[in-house]
């Protein structure tokens, strides 16, 4: 047995690639906890085809993970090119090259039964790919994944994806037995017998790895004495329902989203809730509202196909003053677009999607810890405003795992009993405060409240009418509770320094990349910032101030805007970034965007590239000194 | 008279309020003079009133078109929403509330057509509630349209040669769905029979379907020969079924139907001529969905809440 050298590195990205169905997400899911119980900070990626079965063998079926694992607790994204690629097969390899995902030099380890495999179709593009990984600059290792496998069990399509796993575990020097505990936990629904061979399996791409490998990498830990989670967003999301005291969750299943209820379904029960899975997207909301009406706020959980059949019902919600949150996971659109991609495609839908105007909340998490938070601020603003709250999550967060702080239950804001006091006979159902629009309201079983509530317009009695003066103040008192939202709001604070040459600001699931990709500018010397935005509609305050602050301001945002330099596209005819719109609309500067749909998180590098071609030169002819030598100093 | 008294004593003990009908008035209705929704109103107040029901502890829930307009004039909590979704939101409501009872109110176009999905599968639930189609065979509010259930080559706006197709059976697509528990059919121009329907659909836990005949007098006067006059009708009959009052039987055939056979009620749904009045099918033995959810919901207090939630953060913690 030979004994490898070890490398440290601060930081490593690790791509787990194979045919769908062949367990590379379970591998990968393993290898992740692995990482994070031996104390890395962590952020995964789900790589995941759109079908269930899609053909075998080929770019389209790759399905895996990738995991950045770092020594430092808090990781915001998932990275840039990835340094260590295992890939079942060489198509798996090469979607992976193709997507631009690998480093130069990244290693790669393959199957390599296919050197030799029956099938001469696939010994040649094996070859072939090998040579297009080579000629990238990749290490190729060819490891015996199907072999070894095979020699431990009948069928090594279930089982060689614990080998991977254990290999990697060689590969990153971390302790086996805590991978055979992970295994347990992992398969704890499993037979005796099924988590037997796993443990065995993943013990003996351990030994293989240890027994060949020349060289192997040490991400250190880091020592924290905070307890840490590490979940998915969709699962921080059911979480974070629970704790903010959620009662019901109607849903129908749609992409990414449904994971979400899955989580929820599992244990909600359990909690006083339940999730009832609806015969559409348009029941979905209905029954969630329904049950607002009657007092309990629920919730509904959909992607943008269901939030397109939810809008009738989005603006009765905002017509009755019926509090409600809908929950949007983004994914690529439009139509069926992108069904498991990331996309921010979603937000002028969020904002102006329903008929009528129909002023509502949008709030959008950035992090997978915010999942778990953000419905209890949610629900607190659907209730005390009476207004339908969108959270705007995506596919980025959903599916992404990430390593926080575990939330303190203890601090789980307490639910105040249902309001049944009696009112006199004829309360007002719409008693609007003139000043904010805010009222009280009224639910079913209070004595003396009796009276119908109306999609038509009304008055501050409830009762339909249809003339000017009451339609207008109906409309007036429903626009100004956003006015009194904003009203509470802060300015949102600047990452990096207060003025310069940029300012990039982004919304959602972008915001660990951005800001990487400020902290990689500024050790540059670039004189760039962000800013991020939690809150969508209303937007807080004192925008327009800081954005005056900086030479130059662009979105940075997954969703479709014109490229400038297009056939045809001008400025009077191009189309912006979703958010650099509103902005541009809201504060009258030219803000600019970078935006595309690539159906993938961006890399900080590729924002960081971005801002070195616009402000490269603007900030380095300031003079030879960089602007900001501590900055340059603290992220060397 | 026993029962009587002992009402009357139960209501001095409790000093319970007994509600009279315009305890549950609220605005004057502005249906069109003739229109059956005014029949369907009285007869829902008065069964209100029979049950003694707190105004503030029933719910009903509706759609669009001249009935849905039914929630504004009725004097309890009510919920008029939006076009074919009475039935999720009524859902909600139950989910919710269980306690309250829930009434919705429906037209042929709203039930039938626009919400015919929210129609199949709140009968698959079978939620408690009481469901009231009122079909007068046009749509209404928007002036005339044909509706699933215009009759064959009657002229519409939108059919001005006749309509193309032959009109749905509602009650057949309803005995379709083997999970229905209770479907009955009355119409307004038989108010003791409405009423008894009503009264008997409220008394049923489970979703209780009832479609009710009505003519619009303005858009399509000559529905159901005109309003009765020229339409044939069976009355079933049945110890557990609605009652038949003796005055009835002018206006139609008594036929003996037990409710509980649903192959016997399947025969009887797809016959249109004469059209069969009262009870068809009551399954007593079907569950109410909120039952089944509210009976696998634990309760638990705060503490117990705080621990479990603690109890699934451990899942997930890594360090």
């Amino acid at each position: 047995m030979s004994v490898a050298r070890r490398i440290s590195v601060p930081e490593h990205t690790v791509e787990i690639v194979s045919d769908a169905g062949e367990g590379a997400q379970k591998a990968a899911v393993a290898f992740a906890q692995l990482c994070a119980k031996s104390g890395n900070g962590l952020w995964t990626v789900e790589i995941i085809p759109s079908e269930i079965r899609p053909p075998p063998h080929t770019t389209g079926s790759a399905s895996g993970n990738r995991i950045r694992l770092a020594e430092r607790s808090k990781v915001t994204n998932a990275g840039n090119r990835a340094n260590v690629v295992l890939a079942f097969n060489e198509m798996a390899l090469l979607s992976r090259l193709q997507a631009g995902s690998l480093a130069d030099g990244a290693l790669v380890l393959i199957d390599d039964q296919w050197a030799t495999h029956e099938v001469e179709a696939y010994q040649r593009s094996y070859r072939e790919v090998l040579e297009q990984a080579r000629a990238h600059g990749c290490t190729v290792r060819e490891i015996p994944l199907e072999r070894e496998t095979l020699r431990h069990l009948d069928d090594a399509q279930r089982g060689k994806n614990m080998f991977a796993v254990g290999v990697l575990c060689a590969l990153y020097s971390k302790d086996p037995d805590i991978l055979a505990d992970v295994i347990r936990i992992l398969f704890k629904d499993k037979s005796a017998g099924v988590v037997d061979a796993a443990v065995r399996l993943a013990a003996a791409g351990y030994q293989y790895g240890v027994a060949n490998f020349e060289e192997c990498f040490e991400v250190a830990p880091s020592h924290s004495d905070v307890a840490k989670v590490a979940m998915n967003g969709n699962t921080a999301l059911a979480l974070g329902a629970v704790a903010a005291g959620f009662e019901l969750c109607s849903m129908y299943p749609i992409t990414p989203a449904t994971s979400a209820s899955h989580a929820l379904s599992d244990i909600f029960e359990r909690f006083g809730g339940f999730v009832h899975q609806a015969e559409d997207e348009i029941a979905a909301i209905g029954v969630a509202l329904g049950a607002s009406y009657a007092g309990k706020t629920a919730l509904t959980i959909t992607s943008g196909p269901g939030m397109a059949l939810k809008t009738e019902f989005q603006g009765l919600a905002v017509m009755t003053e019926t509090p409600l949150v809908i929950v949007d996971v983004q994914r690529g659109g439009p139509s069926t677009g992108l069904p498991t991609k990331i996309e921010q495609s979603d937000l002028m839908h969020a904002l102006y999607g329903a008929p009528g105007d129909a002023p509502k909340v949008v709030i959008a998490p950035s992090t997978i810890e915010e999942c778990y938070y953000v419905l209890s601020l949610a629900r607190r603003i659907a209730e005390e405003f009476r207004m339908l709250v969108i959270v705007l999550s995506d596919a980025n967060l959903a599916t992404g795992q990430q390593l926080f702080d575990r939330p303190d239950v203890a601090q789980t804001p307490e639910r105040p009993p249902l309001d049944l006091s009696p009112v006199p006979r004829g309360a007002l159902p719409y008693d609007w405060n003139p000043t904010t629009g805010l009222s009280r309201r009224l639910v079913p079983g209070q004595p003396g409240g009796m009276g119908v509530t109306t999609s038509l317009n009304h008055d501050r009695d409830g009762k339909a009418c249809y003339d000017a003066e009451r339609n207008q103040r109906g409309h007036a008192m429903r626009s100004r509770k956003l006015a009194a939202l904003q009203k509470a709001l802060v300015p949102p604070e600047v990452y990096g320094g207060p003025q310069g040459d940029l300012l990039l600001v982004g919304w959602g699931s972008t915001r660990g990349a951005i800001e990487e990709a400020v902290d990689m500018a500024r050790a540059e010397g670039f004189e760039v910032s962000s800013l991020h935005l939690q809150f969508l509609s209303p937007l807080p305050p004192g925008l327009k101030e800081t954005f005056a602050k900086f030479g130059r301001v662009i979105t940075v945002e997954l969703n479709y805007s014109d490229d400038p330099n297009a056939p045809l596209i001008d400025e009077e005819n191009r189309r912006y970034a979703q958010l650099a719109w509103i902005l541009r609309a809201t504060t009258l500067l030219d803000i600019d965007c970078f935006a595309s749909v690539p159906g993938r998180p961006y890399m900080p590098v590729e924002i960081f590239e971005h801002v070195r071609t616009l402000v490269g030169d603007e900030s380095r002819n300031r003079g030879s000194q960089p602007p900001h030598p501590q900055a340059k100093e603290a992220h060397s | 008279m026993i029962a009587k008294l002992a009402e009357e004593s139960l209501l001095e003990v409790c000093a319970l309020k007994e509600h009279t009908i315009e305890d549950y008035e609220a605005e004057r209705p502005r249906w069109c003079t003739g229109c059956g929704d005014h029949g369907v109103l009285a007869a829902l107040q008065r069964v209100l009133r029979k049950n003694n029901l707190d105004p503030e502890n029933v719910v009903s829930v509706s759609g669009i078109g001249c009935s849905s307009r039914l929630p504004h004039y009725l004097g309890t909590y009510g919920f008029h929403g939006i076009h074919g979704r009475a039935l999720p939101i009524a859902t909600g409501v139950r989910l919710a509330r269980p306690e309250l009872p829930v009434i919705a109110i429906m037209g042929d176009g709203d039930c039938f057509s626009i919400g015919g999905n929210h129609w199949l599968h709140a009968i698959r639930y079978n939620i408690n509630a009481v469901v009231l189609v009122l079909d007068n065979e046009v749509y209404a509010l928007t002036k005339m349209q044909a509706s699933p259930t215009t009759p064959d080559g009657w002229k519409t706006n939108t059919t001005p040669r006749g309509t193309y197709l032959h009109p749905l059976n509602p009650l057949s697509a309803v005995m379709g769905m083997t999970n229905v528990s209770f479907l009955a059919q009355t119409a307004t121009w038989l108010p003791a029979h409405l009423d008894e329907t009503i009264e008997k659909a409220w008394e049923h836990h489970g979703l209780s379907f009832v479609r009710i005949l009505q003519r619009c007098p303005v858009f399509m006067p000559r529905a159901f020969g005109e309003g009765g006059l020229h339409f044939p009708i069976m009355f079933l009959e049945h110890e557990d079924g609605i009652p038949v009052h003796p005055s009835l039987s002018s206006r139609g055939g008594v036929q003996p139907h037990d409710p509980r056979n649903i192959n016997e009620a399947q025969r009887v749904a797809v016959t249109v001529d004469p059209a069969p009045m009262g009870l068809l099918y009551q399954n007593t033995e079907l569950p109410a969905y909120e039952d089944i959810r509210w009976q696998r919901t634990e309760k638990p207090d705060r503490a117990t809440f705080l621990e479990r939630l603690d109890d699934v953060m451990n899942e997930y913690t890594v360090s």
